[in-house]
């Protein structure tokens, strides 16, 4: 499957965006070069800021760029992102109703060697705790355009949890995105993988692969939007199949795992229900696949998953 | 400044982020007496539903620029506005008020650094420095030493003054060009509650309450 990579994608479509919208601007904390940013910082310049090692002023920036009608991207790792501005994303962008694109990128496991210091396994919790806020997560390259070029032409606060590695095309160029609608990757009548991110949503059509062969029809849905949650898409097919795992590369509480939950419960309808996530740990380093393997986010996690829920 | 009350949102106009957003009271009777709202309104402050919060919204009220409160993110927002004027062609100029208690919170400094850099000459900030925060006086607190000296070393153009002395005020404003690209910052040297012998200096008068004929008595002093 052909891969490209996130980061790559993240600064093109800006910088392509910017062609025609003179009101696009990016900012970063130093991270120019790992983010993607510096591509565009090269094509535009003069409106890009590299505020230095200062995610709180970043974003307090951000709020002010967007209060004269400027359209900030302000990348920083998701840990940072989370957690270093918190109180300047919730207040002087969210609560003073502004225009604030906040980009976290290395999800969950993919900040690897950075280790436990860098790994954002709690900004969707943090994140969905903020009202209003749409909260995207592209699993794919062609996703992730998209997703950018909808939230340049939204006016609200967006944060976009983006892997900066290369990542398998799952869409075709002419799929469209919206916020709040998820997209069923595969139909299945026995169990349903709500997924949301690369990571998980590669690793749900793996398990869904090895399921089939044992005669369990896995759907697998890439949630492409946690905030709005596409509550339409989760309760029919939590309905059809009366078996759901919820998939996410972080905290499997507060994020993907809760929403999906509250949302089927407040719907009446009843299913089994297992959670593929990190469970209350923290992070630590090594390679990807170690990660998996040690917080159980791998197909095989997610299929032992499914045959639990009898 | 240059505003419009007619116009409060008016493209090219001068803004004020009041960065000690608790202050948005004093700010509300201003913008009352220029026009921005009916005077009336100032009876609604803090009652629920209200377009005059305890703390600015610069979704509630006309003429707030800025939504501020959560102390220390003032700043960094004013340096957002005066890049992103500059950006829009705008020479508009931006004015920022931090208090002295709000100046331990370190958000400050990096915007310091980020408005000195960028050579945000537009930017004008002030000091409210009352030499007192919630718990007691600023220098048994947390000593901020030499705040001109500080800001000085960060790259600012900074002058000292009186702040009750309108005219001095108005000169300080009026020297800022002698920055040459720098960012302005005008400490404001004040007593806090001044004129008003019962809450005068004290601590307490962050935000004492009072009856109505102390109210009275106030108002009488500061309009005298």
């Amino acid at each position: 499957m052909e891969k490209r990579e996130m980061r790559a994608v993240y600064a093109q479509t800006l910088i392509e965006l910017a062609k025609t919208n003179e009101d696009i601007v990016i900012l970063d904390a130093d991270l120019m070069h790992a983010n993607g940013a510096f591509a565009f910082a090269k094509a535009y310049p003069e409106r890009s800021f590299n505020v230095g090692v200062a995610e709180a002023n970043m974003v307090g920036v951000a709020a002010g760029l967007s209060s004269v009608g400027k359209i900030p991207f302000a990348s920083t790792f998701g840990s940072f992102a989370g957690r270093r501005d918190y109180d300047q994303f919730f207040i002087s962008a969210n609560y003073a109703r502004l225009n604030v694109k906040l980009v976290g990128t290395d999800p969950g496991v993919t900040a690897k060697y950075n280790g436990g210091t860098h790994m954002p396994f709690e900004d969707l919790a943090l994140m969905r705790a903020i009202p209003k806020l749409v909260i995207l997560e592209p699993s794919d390259p062609v996703s992730l355009g998209k997703l950018i070029r909808k939230s340049a032409s939204y006016y609200g606060c967006v944060y976009l949890r983006m892997q900066r590695s290369p990542a398998s095309v799952l869409y075709p160029e002419s799929e469209e995105f919206e916020f709040g609608r998820a997209k069923v990757l595969r139909e299945g009548s026995d169990a349903v993988l709500f997924a949301l991110g690369s990571v998980m949503v590669n690793e749900s059509l793996a398990a869904a692969e090895t399921l089939a062969t044992e005669g369990i029809r896995a759907a697998v849905v890439d949630m492409v939007s946690l905030k709005p949650l596409d509550v339409e898409t989760v309760v029919a097919q939590a309905g059809k199949t009366g078996r759901v795992v919820t998939c996410e590369n972080g905290q499997a509480s507060g994020g993907l795992s809760s929403a999906v939950a509250e949302a089927i419960l407040e719907s009446g309808v009843r299913a089994g229900f297992a959670r593929i996530g990190v469970k209350d740990e923290f992070g630590e380093v090594g390679t990807v696949e170690y990660l998996m393997e040690r917080y159980a986010l791998r197909a095989q996690d997610i299929a032992a998953a499914v045959r639990s829920l009898a | 400044m240059d505003v419009d009350p007619a116009d409060p949102r008016k493209r090219d106009r001068d803004q004020l982020v009041l960065s000690k957003g608790h202050s948005g009271p004093a700010l509300y009777a201003t913008l009352a007496s220029k026009g921005f709202f009916p005077v009336d309104w100032l009876h609604t402050l803090n009652v629920g539903g209200t377009r005059l919060p305890s703390h600015c919204d610069r979704n509630r009220t006309p003429g707030i620029d800025m939504t501020t409160g959560s102390l220390g993110q003032g700043l960094s927002a004013a340096c957002g506005i005066a890049l992103g004027n500059r950006l829009n062609g705008i020479a508009s100029r931006v004015f920022a008020i931090i208090g002295d208690g709000e100046s331990d919170e370190g958000q400050n400094w990096e915007a310091a650094m980020f408005a000195a850099h960028n050579r945000l000459e537009n930017l004008i900030a002030f000091t409210d420095c009352n030499k007192l925060q919630i718990d007691g006086s600023t220098e048994e607190i947390m000593n901020l030493g030499n705040l001109g000296a500080k800001w000085e070393a960060f790259g600012w153009f900074v002058q000292e003054v009186d702040g009750h002395d309108f005219a001095a005020m108005d000169a300080a404003v009026g020297r800022v060009k002698e920055g040459k690209g720098r960012p302005s910052m005008i400490i404001l040297h004040t007593v806090k509650a001044k004129g008003f012998s019962l809450a005068e200096g004290q601590v307490a008068s962050h935000n004492m309450a009072f009856s109505y004929e102390d109210a009275k008595k106030a108002i009488a002093v500061l309009e005298g």
